[in-house]
């Protein structure tokens, strides 16, 4: 049927020109008309394209804030307040990449946690998670080397606080944050470079990560909420999944309503709460950086709070706070070794015991925990009045942020053994929705 | 073309010039990445930035401090009273380092009780030893640090207390106490931060 309809409707004169010098044709229908997504996605398969979508804003915005900011210690305060007041409507453009950043790691966090209930990142997934993986770290980046540009007193003492982190490798550590900001402190050549790694050489890397990040999606084709690979069950004709449906028109539509709900979640963001109370943009990045004077409480933006938290809830040894350092990189680079960790003979959550289901909520718990504790100073909630035993510490947000920290690790280092162990359902061999 | 086919490839010879090939070009890569690496290292301009810098210390009362600059870093100058001299012992059982065991935080004529030259005047580097926030000075007693307190720092970033010695205390994100930077007198009253007569 499928094949008499493409014989049958003649291709243009100039499409026949076209394919000639370049495969569009084929590429629309291997990737779009003729590439077959189960037809049981859920909300959680809005948060890609969602995540693809704030990429082309940024890009966008970020192109047309570069018209008018000046990467230059004493110039780029003053030039992020001529675009937020001067420019003409370059506050709509300046609140659009603000929100966008954190709207990025809003649509990411979803979308890995998508992964995660759905085991999106197991056989033959793995090399898509770890695309994925390099995506968030190269995110992370994107995010920290802007967060300097405007040059607020947060800019400043967060860059000072993150380039320092490296000093506290051993051996090497000193020599390579003085490299990293090419000056004995953070300066105007700090500036420069991070404008470098913020407009080029991030988001090239961004790009290329997606691109092969669809590729390898491409290649395997997408998990679902019953994680059954539809590829299993082909209709012996025409060798299509009978779970599948064309991604477009059928996801391209459904993806549209999603755009627009996002849309409307993102323009009363811009227009009624730029600054989300502090947790978007924070009250002192509206001070111009002063290298003499640190504030007297720093946070970062709040998808950074949980690593942050990890950090200043491992204590010093031996003299070296290298140890808080090395656990906030692991709490992020963990992620990567999910593939491997999971041994579960299920993908999908549905299917999986109650284990798997208890572990889950509390790593989930673990990271709003953490996440809120970044944001407030380390005697928010008092002290105990005896240090506590074993975990140590006597302010109460620093025992709690402890054994949540610990908490969040086990989720990761005791998969092996619970995944394995958990009593999981008999998975269906063709996928359910309603 | 046929001749062709028959002419025997030397796969040894072809896999060994795939070999130096592959090595040569690398070697020339990581030639190439110098000058791009080393661009990043602070320039000649940054570090003529860091020469030393006189402070008349002349004016600071006692009990009282001020805040100079030298490589762009807050230095702490504190012309320490005898109460807050005194203090200094009662820190030394709640220190991390009383010792001045770390010998990479002060030069070694700073090595002593007060970590200073003249024992009432202590110049401090003011970024702390944890993440290289600027401490907050609490150089009073008591008042917000709670009742044991013989006056200090207190840095707003991740919370960790140093005495009016730069020292920290035991429980501090900071592992080892505040930098002592190299300076010296030029008169009783002029300092020179950031040269000592050591060179």
């Amino acid at each position: 049927m499928k094949k008499e309809l493409k014989t049958k409707k003649s291709k243009s004169t100039l499409m026949t020109w076209i394919d000639k010098r370049f495969p569009l044709s084929s590429l629309i229908t291997d990737h779009l008309t003729e590439y077959y997504a189960p037809k049981n996605f859920n909300f959680w398969y809005f948060f890609g394209a969602l995540a693809l979508l704030v990429l082309v804003l940024q890009l966008v915005t970020g192109i047309f804030l570069t018209m008018h900011y000046k990467p230059d210690a004493e110039l780029a305060f003053g030039s992020v307040e001529y675009i937020m007041r001067d420019v003409s409507f370059g506050w709509l453009i300046r609140y659009m990449h603000s929100t966008g950043a954190s709207m990025f790691f809003v649509v990411v966090y979803l979308h890995m946690f998508r992964g995660l209930i759905y085991g999106s990142y197991k056989n033959p997934r793995e090399l898509l998670w770890l695309f994925g993986v390099a995506i968030f770290l190269c995110l992370m980046g994107e995010a920290f080397f802007g967060y300097l540009l405007p040059w607020g007193q947060m800019s400043y003492w967060g860059a000072q606080v993150i380039v320092n982190l490296f000093s506290t490798i051993p051996f090497v550590g000193p020599d390579l944050s003085e490299w990293l900001r090419g000056d004995y402190l953070v300066s105007d050549a700090t500036l420069n470079r991070f404008f470098a790694f913020h407009v080029i050489a991030l988001p090239l890397a961004l790009c290329g990560l997606v691109f092969v990040h669809l590729v390898a999606l491409h290649q395997v084709g997408s998990n679902n909420p019953d994680g059954i690979e539809i590829k299993k069950n082909l209709d012996k004709k025409t060798n299509i999944p009978l779970d599948g449906i064309p991604f477009h028109p059928y996801y391209t539509v459904k993806d549209l309503v999603g755009v627009s709900v996002f849309l409307i979640v993102f323009a009363m963001i811009i227009f009624y709460l730029p600054e989300m109370g502090g947790y978007f943009l924070e009250a002192n990045n509206f001070i111009p950086a002063d290298p003499l004077k640190t504030p007297a409480h720093i946070a970062p933006v709040w998808y950074f709070t949980p690593y942050y938290s990890i950090l200043r809830a491992v204590p010093p040894i031996l003299n070296s706070q290298f140890p808080g350092v090395a656990a906030m990189g692991l709490s992020v680079l963990v992620f990567a070794f999910l593939p491997w960790l999971d041994k579960s003979k299920v993908k999908s959550i549905r299917y999986k015991g109650i284990l798997f289901k208890r572990w889950i909520a509390l790593f989930v718990v673990s990271f709003f925990v953490l996440g809120y504790l970044g944001t407030v100073p380390l005697n928010v909630w008092g002290q105990f009045s005896n240090a506590i035993p074993i975990i140590g510490g006597v302010d109460k947000a620093i025992v709690i942020a402890r054994i949540f920290t610990i908490t969040y690790f086990l989720f990761f280092a005791l998969m092996p053994y619970y995944s394995q162990k958990d009593k999981t359902k008999p998975v269906p061999s063709r996928v359910s929705y309603k | 073309m046929a001749n062709h086919q028959d002419v025997k490839i030397d796969k040894k010879k072809r896999s060994f010039l795939i070999a130096v090939t592959t090595v040569t070009g690398a070697i020339g890569a990581g030639i190439i990445a110098v000058p791009f690496l080393s661009s990043m290292t602070p320039s000649e301009r940054a570090k003529a930035a860091g020469a030393p810098v006189e402070v008349d210390i002349s004016k600071i009362e006692t009990g009282s401090m001020i805040t100079s600059e030298w490589r762009g870093q807050p230095v702490w100058i504190v012309n320490r009273s005898k109460a807050m001299l005194d203090g200094l012992k009662k820190n030394d059982p709640n220190l991390s380092d009383p010792n001045l065991d770390v010998v990479s935080q002060q030069p070694n004529y700073c090595k002593n009780a007060t970590r200073s030259l003249k024992p009432n005047v202590i110049v401090l580097v003011g970024i702390c030893s944890h993440l290289g926030c600027s401490p907050i000075a609490q150089l009073q007693t008591q008042g917000d640090m709670g009742e044991n307190w013989n006056g200090g720092f207190f840095c707003p970033c991740h919370g960790s207390k140093f005495d009016l010695a730069g020292r920290v205390f035991k429980g501090s994100p900071a592992p080892i106490n505040l930098v002592v930077p190299p300076h010296k007198y030029i008169n009783d009253t002029t300092l020179l931060i950031g040269e000592d007569n050591k060179g």
